[in-house]
């Protein structure tokens, strides 16, 4: 069969992906924008089948969307529905191993623009496995994609400028929020670091702040910095929250706890760069500022592997707008690389340096302390696809020497089942480090070989090798 | 044996490796009233023990000294199953199934070579394989059941080992790394490590891949390098789908080869927590990291070829290991002349969980001057010269 070569592929098809695969695509390149989703826009631009108009409510930027869409619609091959299961270098292209219904299709390109995302950051808590506790990210997808509300009374907690949007878009839908239930002070943080940090006076995202505050204080959501959610309760779904007031180190004040009737929770903590393809190809990662590891790239989003080039929270928790200048300049350092006229415009340049900034200050304002250890119990189940308690991890690490979390993995099977380790990776990092007196290494789980399941079935069968014709092109 | 240190509390013994191997050493040296000291640069089962797969096996070793130290070792995992908990022993016994009668030919001139030396190996004919496996494919030519083939977690074994030797005195440093030795008048006196000196009478080399690394250090030659392998691990299946441990007879042939290139054949195990292990590919390239793509499909296919029911499960993940190889395909085992107080314990290739027990048995007696349960003269290092 004859294998026709994209000259760039695109994995990932949020704000960092479209705007990569628009900028090479406008310079002239063939691209192919591959997605396991089945329409674009990412998390960020997250929207029902029958389009974005349906959920606009619950969206910033929508003109973006629309600009990057129709740039990707007139160059680009978008291949929806794809998951790309692994990638390898070949001769003098990459392969990109996806799986489509069932069967596998096998991409070639010259050179990669890996835009793989994020997902939540989760932190386990004493009734955290119950249904109805969801997570920030999780919560705004539903609503966002399927406009399912997780719940009629929800308490939101966690850390992070995310959790606004995810109040404010449940109030709109009819949800009441019971509030915002932050672990930090990100105010009195501002207040006292704002003068340092010129980008928080970044008009554009200081507007979108004030519009999330102006949704909390429209639909009365009271928001409490310094409190967590200590404790989910209920037998067979979540009926009640305990909230407790937290010093700087997140330690419980005592006689803080109070608690709350609802029946969802959304929690988030931040989110993690998904970083099973750039490992797969042996791309350098470094640790970033809010703890994450991430792709190590350069000013042209160049990773430390010729022509695999790395774009949006992948290189760095950043939100939207930061990923999709990213991308911009991924894109078109790319199509340089491969030959085609294009440029890089100062502009660009400028606004991925000021919304990193801002990104970093965020970073800043929202750690994640080590005190969410101190409410676990012996029997809080850390990985919940293995049934995991954090005694067991600690164990694990204190008596059996399992000092790095792979090694407590074999020892215990936390992060051996169905997430391998997406939900509870960093939450074992972290009591493994604790226990064994070690500093935590966050990319001690990252290595994914297999980045998605992939049934025996197919991979024992000759892959299709695909050449454009072969595919639907939308 | 051991020269006893006129120092009170230094250790005597320091094993280098908290592999299973190193733990196995530990564990017969403690157990037999050493002083012993592990340390390893990494953690707990970091190395290759957590990397492979847990198989004890007799039946893929035909007569001669591997097979020796196999049924010896066979035996001691059942004295350690005994004595220390926690590591998922299984004696489920193998089952080796041939594709085409003259691979069943094959299968039973093995056989019978290996009940000479007392290995216990039943034919199966190929209208009874179902009842060992339901689910094996129905057009094989027959088979060879092994009931003394056993497993283990490797990675627990290990630590449980470890844990026990550490509660007969024995103390275990993860995270410590050998960066050279510490010499006397008559041969080592320890070794020198990133958390400072670690006195001892006797060194013990149980650095799997990197043993031939330690040996240099000491400045003996100890041939051990990597032979790369992946296996593949299916979502939880629901037990009894893999009763036994299964693999091809071609399985025999390609553990001996001195190919390079790709090698693969069906090694199919269920594990206690009910993902099925599928392994396993042999190749010689160095420590390369990146995935085979060609090694994986070559495992899925024939262990659907093996198993047709396992095309529909998920593959959740895969994992490479590095085995130690010797040219010669036997492990290091025992003093080394060549540098008095230095003994090795390494180079298993593809055998180190299965042979780990036998290993730390006949280490532990060439401590203490006593005579092990098998002739050592086979594995000795001087075959090196
Ligand atoms: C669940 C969730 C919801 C979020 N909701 C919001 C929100 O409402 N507002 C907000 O400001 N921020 C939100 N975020 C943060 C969000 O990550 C960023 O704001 C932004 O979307 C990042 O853009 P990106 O292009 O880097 O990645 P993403 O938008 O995450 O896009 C990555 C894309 O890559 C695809 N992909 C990844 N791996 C593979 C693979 N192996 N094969 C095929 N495709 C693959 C994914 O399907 C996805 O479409 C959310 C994050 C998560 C995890
Ligand atoms: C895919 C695959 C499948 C396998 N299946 C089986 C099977 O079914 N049955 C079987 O019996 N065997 C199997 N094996 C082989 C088996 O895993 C190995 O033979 C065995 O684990 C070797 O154990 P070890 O303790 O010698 O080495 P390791 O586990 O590698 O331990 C050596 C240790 O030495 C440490 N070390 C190295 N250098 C230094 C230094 N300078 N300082 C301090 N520490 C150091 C390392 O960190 C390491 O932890 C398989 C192997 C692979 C790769």
């Amino acid at each position: 069969m004859t294998t026709s070569t994209y000259d760039l592929a695109v994995v990932g098809a949020g704000p960092a992906g479209m705007a990569a695969a628009a900028a090479a695509g406008d310079a002239g390149c063939r691209v192919a924008l591959v997605d396991a989703a089945e329409r674009p826009g990412g998390q960020f631009w997250r929207h029902p089948p029958g389009g974005i108009d349906h959920v606009r409510d619950l969206h910033h930027d929508v003109r973006t969307f629309r600009r990057l869409h129709a740039r990707v619609r007139g160059t680009v091959e978008h291949l929806p529905g794809h998951q790309v299961w692994t990638v390898t270098r070949e001769d003098d292209a990459f392969g990109l191993h996806t799986v489509r219904d069932g069967a596998e299709v096998v991409f070639r390109a010259r050179a990669l623009v890996l835009a793989p995302g994020a997902y939540d950051r989760q932190l386990p808590f004493p009734g955290w496995d119950l249904p109805g506790v969801y997570t920030a990210g999780g919560a705004q997808a539903l609503l966002k994609e399927h406009q399912v509300t997780v719940g009629r009374r929800v308490v939101v907690g966690g850390t992070g400028p995310f959790l606004l949007p995810v109040a404010a878009g449940l109030a709109e839908r009819g949800v009441n929020v019971s509030g915002v239930f932050e672990a930090n002070s990100p105010g009195e943080w501002l207040r006292r670091g704002a003068g340092a940090v010129p980008v928080v006076r970044s008009p554009r995202k200081l507007a979108e702040g004030a519009g999330y505050a102006a949704a909390l204080a429209r639909h009365r959501i009271p928001y409490r910095p310094r409190h967590a959610v200590v404790a989910a309760h209920g037998t067979d779904e979540v009926t009640a929250v305990t909230v407790a007031r937290l010093d700087r180190s997140w330690n419980e004040l005592a006689g803080s706890r109070r608690r709350i009737r609802c029946d969802a929770v959304a929690v988030g903590w931040g989110f993690v760069p998904r970083l099973e393809l750039p490992a797969a190809l042996g791309c350098r990662t470094r640790v970033d500022v809010d703890g994450s590891a991430v792709v190590d790239v350069d000013g042209l989003q160049r990773s430390s592997v010729p022509d695999v080039y790395v774009a949006g929270e992948a290189t760095g928790v950043g939100g939207a707008q930061w990923a999709a200048v990213t991308g911009e300049i991924a894109g078109r350092a790319a199509a340089v690389r491969l030959g085609f006229p294009s440029s890089f415009p100062a502009s660009a340049m400028r606004r991925r340096r000021h919304l990193r900034a801002f990104a970093t200050a965020m970073h800043a304002a929202h750690p994640v302390r080590d005190g969410w250890r101190d409410r676990l119990s012996d029997d809080t189940v850390v990985c919940r696809c293995e049934e995991v308690t954090a005694g067991a991890v600690t164990r694990a690490a204190s008596e059996l020497g399992g000092t790095d979390v792979r090694s407590v993995k074999l020892l215990t099977r936390a992060g051996m089942g169905w997430c391998q380790g997406r939900i509870c990776g960093d939450a074992t990092a972290g009591l493994t480090a604790a226990a064994a007196g070690v500093d935590v290494d966050p990319r001690g789980h990252l290595e994914r070989p297999v980045a998605v399941p992939v049934p025996l079935g197919t991979l024992a069968a000759d892959p299709a090798d695909a050449s454009p014709r072969d595919v639907d092109v939308t | 044996m051991v020269r006893l240190m006129t120092v009170d509390r230094l250790p005597e013994v320091v094993v280098i490796g908290a592999g299973v191997v190193g733990a196995a050493c530990a564990w017969y040296a403690a157990r037999a009233g050493l002083r012993v000291t592990v340390v390893d640069r990494g953690p707990v089962a970091g190395g290759t023990t957590g990397a492979g797969e847990g198989n004890i096996l007799v039946s893929d070793k035909p007569a001669g000294p591997e097979l020796e130290l196999a049924r010896l070792s066979v035996r001691c995992w059942r004295d350690l199953a005994d004595a220390v908990e926690g590591f998922e022993y299984d004696p489920k016994g193998g089952l080796v199934v041939a594709g085409s009668a003259a691979a069943l030919d094959g299968l039973r001139a093995t056989a019978s070579g290996q009940r000479e030396r007392g290995v216990t190996a039943t034919e199966v004919r190929p209208d009874e394989l179902h009842e060992h496996e339901p689910h094996l494919a129905d057009d094989l030519a027959g088979g060879m059941y092994y009931p003394e083939d056993a497993q283990v977690q490797p990675a627990a074994a290990a630590a449980r080992l470890l844990r026990d030797a550490r509660a007969h005195g024995a103390a275990v440093r993860p995270n410590v790394e050998v960066t050279g030795v510490l010499r006397s008048r008559d041969g080592l006196a320890g070794v020198r490590t990133s958390a400072g000196d670690v006195p001892a009478g006797a060194v013990v080399n149980a650095a799997g891949t990197w043993g031939g690394e330690i040996a240099a250090l000491a400045g003996v030659d100890v041939p051990v390098l990597p032979r790369r392998g992946f296996v593949l691990v299916t979502e939880p299946l629901p037990p009894g789908v893999v009763r036994h441990k299964v693999y091809a007879a071609e399985y025999v042939s390609d553990v001996a080869s001195d190919d390079a290139s790709l090698q693969s054949s069906p090694v199919i195990e269920s594990t206690a927590a009910g993902p099925v292990l599928l392994g396993s590919s042999r190749e010689r390239v160095g420590f390369n990291r990146t995935l085979s793509v060609p090694a994986l499909r070559r495992i899925a296919a024939h262990a659907v070829r093996l198993f047709p029911v396992l095309a529909g499960a998920d593959v959740l993940r895969a994992y490479r290991g590095f085995r130690p190889y010797c040219p010669d395909h036997l492990p290091v085992i025992g003093p080394d002349a060549r540098c008095p107080g230095l003994y090795h314990a390494c180079g298993h290739e593809g055998a180190g969980v299965g042979l780990a027990a036998a290993t730390g048995h006949v280490v532990a007696r060439a401590l203490t001057g006593h005579p092990p349960g098998t002739d050592p003269t086979p594995f000795l290092p001087e075959r090196f010269g």
